[in-house]
């Protein structure tokens, strides 16, 4: 039709989200926290195979066993094999960490996006965010245990109770921006009714910063999962969890650090690599954060 | 006479400002974005409007394709009332008028391929996903000037210029009557524009569309429209055909429009004394009382400061708000 309506556009054919994964794999900060992370993970879900004792059994003969050939990481004051008590608390780490961060990207996401989108529920949903964000998080984790009572499914609650007001406020942000974007406007002008706009127009564009939240929630997760067990309102003992096994190794720190220590490593590997794999997450996926920060 | 497609009476769109308390009861200033704005757009012309930013020239457009809910008056489209149409019926009146954003960045989904960005409007009208409309597409994409293989694209693959055929392409897909280029060129580089004004004329001509075309541009204006309005803070002060407004402006803030566009020749320069306003746009916060040009006015009356100038026809199809021109045929202001 015009002389240079046929000037070229970029050669390269790269579908956005394979552009994205390249970017995110040449990143060092994101693949050391991918490494680290994985590591866990990956012991975490071998746990049924590469550990050979219960990691309840007792065995007062073998009690505050150093590490050594047989007891890879010893053993605690009941003489129970830390190797497999900490792995197995991975295990649980993992399904408490995904779970909050499950419950967070359905709910936090279903409150954000009503609150952003639907601007009449705005200042209600808003105002309960607010009340349960104005309480510390770790006190209000207790707070909810306590009532609920200690137990893992109730440590899962509390810590979405906790987390989804803070996932929400993030959704919401991003969709005050998207819902005033031009292709929605144009979406609306073509007759599209509030549930397309918000599947195919603004969920897909909000994703980013929830993505690069989720990650760190995880971190934080595992990280307040820990210090309910090791407060006593968390799994109730003798379920291996590293707050547990902490809380426990606590009266022997003296004796037998090891028991305190190999789990507190395990938490802190994990919650590291997850904080790495976040950023390296935000610098690709939301590079306005960065700055900001 | 034929009927006008597009009519719109006494339409306003204001925006209360400060939002409401906890107890959601309104507080603070409204905002008066288009006032008792009335026009006609007559089938297969081309409107140009035009103003200042800040003036409503987007908002009225948006109001005329209900993308926002007008406070007061009507609007008729194509002979029936659709200022309070809902549901089914708004959306089957959405299939015949569209609308070209300025930015082409923020008008295209990133997320979308090029295909389900222009197919979007044939689903939501009740097309299916198949070889059917994907054909359809591509032959949209031809007539704006793209080739089949930017099917597959992704929006950030393309320049400033196929960003906008492809919204072009969005907007034509429903074979529309009306469709409003709110700033469609503005944001393009000046070789592209004249290209994209190319397409949508050609573009008019073979579809037999009407459009609202707003900018600030007033070349790009005069070069694509029949007639031209002339908004100033929320006001329609004059409309005209374009080689009326442009030869003959009666308002003096067209005047002092026209005049500060630089001329293309030397010796055009000279020619006539230039209506010069100073100072900033007012305000539509609260906006001057009477006549809302006063405060700018080379020529202000004392009865510009009390009364709201009516828009009168001096001139046959020549309308204007101005308390110096009488509504009879008389002369204009020089």
């Amino acid at each position: 039709m015009s002389e240079l309506a046929a000037e070229d556009f970029a050669p390269q054919r790269v579908h956005p989200a394979r552009a994205t994964l390249k970017r995110l794999f040449h990143h060092r900060l994101f693949v050391t926290g991918l490494a680290l992370f994985g590591v866990i993970a990956i012991i975490a879900a071998l746990a049924p195979w590469i550990t050979d004792v219960d990691p309840n059994r007792l065995s007062m003969r073998n009690k505050f066993l150093s590490p050594n050939g047989d007891w890879v990481f010893g053993t605690d004051n009941f003489g129970r094999s830390l190797w497999s008590r900490t792995v197995w608390g991975a295990q649980l780490s993992m399904i408490i960490g995904a779970s909050v961060v499950a419950l967070n990207a359905v709910f936090g996401t279903l409150i954000g996006a009503a609150a952003g989108y639907f601007r009449r529920l705005d200042n209600m949903l808003m105002r309960v965010n607010d009340a349960l964000m104005a309480f510390p998080a770790i006190l209000l984790a207790i707070a909810v245990t306590s009532v609920l009572g200690p137990s893992t499914l109730n440590v899962i609650l509390a810590l979405g109770i906790v987390y989804i007001p803070r996932t929400a406020r993030i959704v919401r942000s991003s969709v005050i921006v998207l819902r005033e974007m031009e292709y929605v406007q144009a979406a609306v002008a073509a007759g599209a009714g509030h549930w397309r706009i918000l599947r195919h127009h603004i969920l897909p564009n909000a994703m980013a910063p929830m993505i690069v939240q989720l990650s760190f929630l995880f971190a934080y997760a595992v990280l307040s999962e820990a210090t309910l067990s090791f407060l006593g309102v968390g799994a109730v003992p003798p379920t291996p969890t590293w707050g547990n096994i902490m809380a426990e190794g606590r009266d022997y720190m003296r004796d037998a650090p090891w028991i305190i220590t190999i789990p507190g490593i395990a938490l802190m590997i994990t919650v590291m690599g997850l904080n790495l794999l976040g950023d390296g997450l935000r610098d690709v996926l939301d590079p306005r954060l960065r700055i900001q920060q | 006479m034929t009927e006008p497609l597009v009519e719109v009476a006494a339409l306003s769109k204001h925006f209360p400002l400060g939002g409401k308390n906890f107890f959601g009861r309104r507080h603070g200033a409204v905002l008066r974005a288009v006032d008792e704005v009335s026009l006609r757009i007559m089938p297969g012309e081309t409107l140009g409007l035009v103003g200042e930013s800040g003036c409503g020239k987007s908002t009225l457009g948006r109001l005329l394709l209900r993308l926002i809910e007008p406070t007061d008056g009507n609007l008729i489209f194509n002979g029936a009332e659709i200022t309070r149409l809902k549901g089914a019926a708004l959306r089957e009146v959405r299939r015949s008028m569209q609308i070209v954003f300025q930015d082409p960045y923020g008008a295209l989904n990133p997320r979308m391929a090029v295909e389900d960005i222009i197919a979007e409007p044939l689903i939501i009208h009740g097309a299916r996903q198949g070889p059917g409309t994907r054909k359809q597409v591509a032959s949209m994409l031809d007539r704006v000037g793209l080739p089949a293989r930017a099917l597959d694209r992704f929006p950030h693959e393309f320049s400033g210029g196929q960003r906008q055929r492809i919204g072009i392409a969005r907007a034509l897909i429903l074979s529309p009557r009306f469709v409003v280029c709110d700033e469609a060129v503005s944001a393009l580089d000046v070789s592209v524009q004249a290209q994209i004004v190319n397409l949508l004329q050609d573009l008019q001509r073979e579809m037999g569309l009407t459009y609202l075309f707003i900018a600030h541009d007033l070349s790009v204006v005069r070069h694509i429209s029949d007639r031209v309005a002339v908004m100033y803070l929320g006001k329609v002060v004059e409309v005209a055909q374009k080689h009326a407004i442009y030869a003959a402006p009666l308002h003096p803030y067209t005047q002092a429009l026209i005049a500060a566009v630089p001329a293309s020749h030397p010796a055009d320069r000279s020619r006539g004394k230039r209506v010069r306003i100073a100072g900033d746009i007012p305000s539509a916060f609260n906006p001057p009382s009477g006549c809302r040009f006063h405060t700018r006015c080379p020529y202000v009356m004392p009865v510009c400061r009390e009364v709201v100038p009516p828009l009168v026809e001096p001139v046959p199809g020549h309308h204007v708000a101005c308390h110096l021109i009488d509504a009879s045929p008389a002369g204009a202001p020089t």
